[in-house]
């Protein structure tokens, strides 16, 4: 094992994973997070705190990671290297490996352009797949970058994200590749609506080995509305969601077509769940937490498994 | 209000400088009359000379001159009534609007002198 | 070329209020070229502050003068019998000229009267845009000859991020995605697999990050 975590467990056993994720608040009240927590909780192997998300200024992801550990669900971190030079990353790593968070996700983060503060410094210092390495490199090798002895490696279950949605598509699997050659241990994928994209990106990357050497959890967004649809295709860099996907929303009445959302994705879930390569769901129901239970149970992957460590060691 | 007249071979040849300076020497208002666009004998001299009385306008707009103190004419050379129509127009407009801003400065101030002297 | 970009006239003559008598100072270098700093400048902009002040009622003297280039000593010397004639230079060279005059006339004050840009290029008459972020390492030959660190707005060593759609970057439409362009020139150039090579953090202590800069060769001393 390399960090011990509940869902590195999972993945191990050969069991389909569930993770979902929590934004923390914009504001000091922790019952916010508790509260997303409740619903997060027994539903998934461990839940993604994001890091300022969109550059909008929140909770720090550490914390929220904490608050949603007290409340019984294991965390990952988010970790985007936008805000944090090389110190920092190393330093807050540290931290969050001491306090028992053991799963990361590695990002670079949405530029400061879309947040509160658009005039901030932005750092870059190294950018994600560098970010990967360097918790790599400290956890496997117990160094810092710089060369010299840790005293104590930080252990972490190493995750990046992909989206197979954004440009060059030709690109896209090499640079899963080299997020693989990084060190990284799992992928969260972006949301995933278009299913054509997705097999001709999973066939790519099958080719290449990269589902044997990291664990692919697909992401999937439920969609509460034809017009939510439509704003994230237009709006949001990197989602495609294609027209038949809109159009079956579009045919029901507006009423229903929360309902139709949550049935679609779980049928993806199902979908998914049959593909090769696919070793989990990331399910990221924004600001929509309350349908986790709903949509993770449609789908048929509760109650959640129990990995001990002893059953993973093979 | 009188006008004095400046010969140049192009239009093209009036950089904001020298329409700038005029203001400068007292001109309460600038036209500048090129040929008809399209009839530059330098090709585009008369469309570069539209750029700069326009980026002169914004300057005058900026220190609170007023933009319509300076202005772009095209003429053939042959049109002489048109010439006489358009600078009367000019005028007016200028008249309307009444001494610049700096000549308006200076006149007080010879005003102040005046006074100034009186009182001694 | 190092490009800027004029300052407002508000800003200009706010900086200028306290004086009677000053320098506005040109360059012949970068910023004539890039139209913001030239002989044609100073006089627009002489013109201009003339004409506001006197209208005013707080007349401007001004000697208009315009530099080889304010970033070599030779050229500021010939400055040196007048500058203390005046009360301040108002100078619209680069940041860098205006700062090594102010080095050079240590009693007179200096006055930037333009905002400098970036080290770009001109893609057409009156646009600019940047290349070059001098940060000391160049990898240009690893990257098609398009630079990450400056065409890259989050200057990825390993892009482009999921942001780029369409050969765009998701700050803005107007911005092409440094990444795309890479690629599509790695492609051109038969050289695609130098994109899958992991590259090592990059060393900022050779760009500002390591303190302010100097160069200097012993071979020219």
């Amino acid at each position: 094992m390399k960090s011990g975590s509940n869902l590195e467990r999972v993945l191990a056993a050969g069991q389909f994973a569930v993770t979902a994720e929590c934004g923390p608040p914009r504001g000091a009240d922790p019952e916010k997070v508790l509260k997303k927590a409740e619903f997060v909780k027994g539903n998934v192997d461990a839940c993604n705190v994001t890091d300022n998300q969109t550059s909008v200024v929140r909770m720090s992801s550490l914390a929220g990671c904490l608050l949603v550990r007290q409340s019984g669900t294991e965390p990952l971190l988010q970790m985007v290297v936008r805000d944090r030079n090389r110190i920092a990353l190393q330093s807050d790593l540290l931290g969050a490996s001491a306090l028992g968070v053991r799963n990361l996700l590695c990002l670079s983060g949405d530029h400061q352009k879309f947040g509160d503060d658009p005039q901030a410094k932005n750092v870059f210092d190294i950018d994600s797949i560098q970010l990967i390495h360097l918790v790599k490199t400290m956890r496997d090798d117990g160094v810092f970058p710089s060369g010299e002895k840790l005293d104590g490696a930080p252990k972490f279950f190493i995750g990046c994200a992909v989206n197979p949605f954004a440009d060059p598509f030709e690109i896209r699997v090499p640079r899963f590749k080299l997020k693989a050659d990084a060190g990284a241990d799992f992928v969260q994928t972006q949301c995933i609506y278009n299913m054509d994209t997705f097999t001709r990106y999973m066939e790519e990357a099958k080719k290449m080995g990269l589902h044997e050497r990291v664990k692919i959890l697909a992401g999937v967004t439920p969609l509460k509305s034809v017009g939510m649809a439509k704003f994230m295709n237009k709006m949001v860099a990197g989602i495609d969601i294609p027209e038949p996907v809109i159009k079956r929303l579009a045919d029901e009445p507006k009423e229903k077509q929360a309902a139709k959302g949550i049935e679609m994705c779980i049928e993806q879930i199902q979908q998914l769940k049959e593909m090769e390569g696919i070793a989990g769901v990331h399910v990221m129901a924004i600001e929509w937490e309350e349908k986790l239970n709903e949509i993770i149970g449609g789908a048929g992957l509760l109650p959640r498994p129990v990995v001990d460590e002893g059953e993973t060691e093979r | 209000m009188s006008i004095s007249i400046v010969l140049l071979p192009c239009t093209g040849r009036i950089e904001e400088a020298v329409l700038l300076r005029a203001f400068e020497k007292g001109a309460d208002g600038v036209m500048v009359i090129g040929c008809l666009e399209g009839d530059c004998h330098y090709v585009n001299g008369n469309i570069r000379a539209r750029a700069r009385v326009g980026r002169v306008a914004g300057i005058l707009e900026t220190i609170g001159f007023g933009p319509e103190r300076v202005r772009m004419y095209n003429l053939s050379a042959g049109e002489g009534a048109a010439f006489a129509r358009f600078t009367g127009e000019f005028v007016d407009q200028v008249q309307t609007l009444g001494p610049s801003p700096i000549n308006l400065a200076r006149g007080q101030q010879n005003q102040e002198s005046t006074e100034e002297v009186a009182a001694t | 070329m190092i490009t800027g970009t004029p300052k407002p006239i508000e800003e200009i003559l706010e900086m200028i209020e306290p004086y009677e008598k000053i320098i506005v100072a040109g360059c012949f270098g970068c910023v004539t070229v890039c139209r913001v700093g030239g002989e044609k400048e100073v006089q627009v902009l002489a013109s201009t502050l003339r004409l506001a002040r006197e209208a005013g009622g707080r007349p401007l003297e001004i000697r208009e003068v315009c530099l080889e280039r304010q970033c070599d000593p030779e050229y500021l010397d010939p400055m040196r019998p007048y500058v203390e004639d005046y009360q301040a230079v108002l100078s619209i060279a680069c940041g860098a000229g205006i700062q090594f005059m102010a080095e050079k006339f240590a009693r007179t004050p200096l006055l930037p009267g333009i905002n400098t840009g970036f080290l770009g290029v001109t893609e057409r008459q009156g646009e600019w845009a940047e290349r070059c972020q001098g940060c000391g390492d160049c990898v240009l030959h690893l990257t098609g000859g398009i630079c990450p660190v400056t065409r890259c707005a989050k200057s990825l060593f390993h892009g482009p991020c999921g942001g780029s759609v369409g050969g765009i970057c998701e700050v803005s439409r107007d911005v092409p995605c440094g990444w795309q362009l890479i690629i599509d020139r790695l492609k051109a150039l038969d050289q695609l697999e130098n994109y899958g090579k992991l590259k090592p953090y990059k060393g900022w202590s050779s760009a500002r990050d390591g303190g302010p800069r100097r160069i200097i060769r012993e071979d020219m001393i």
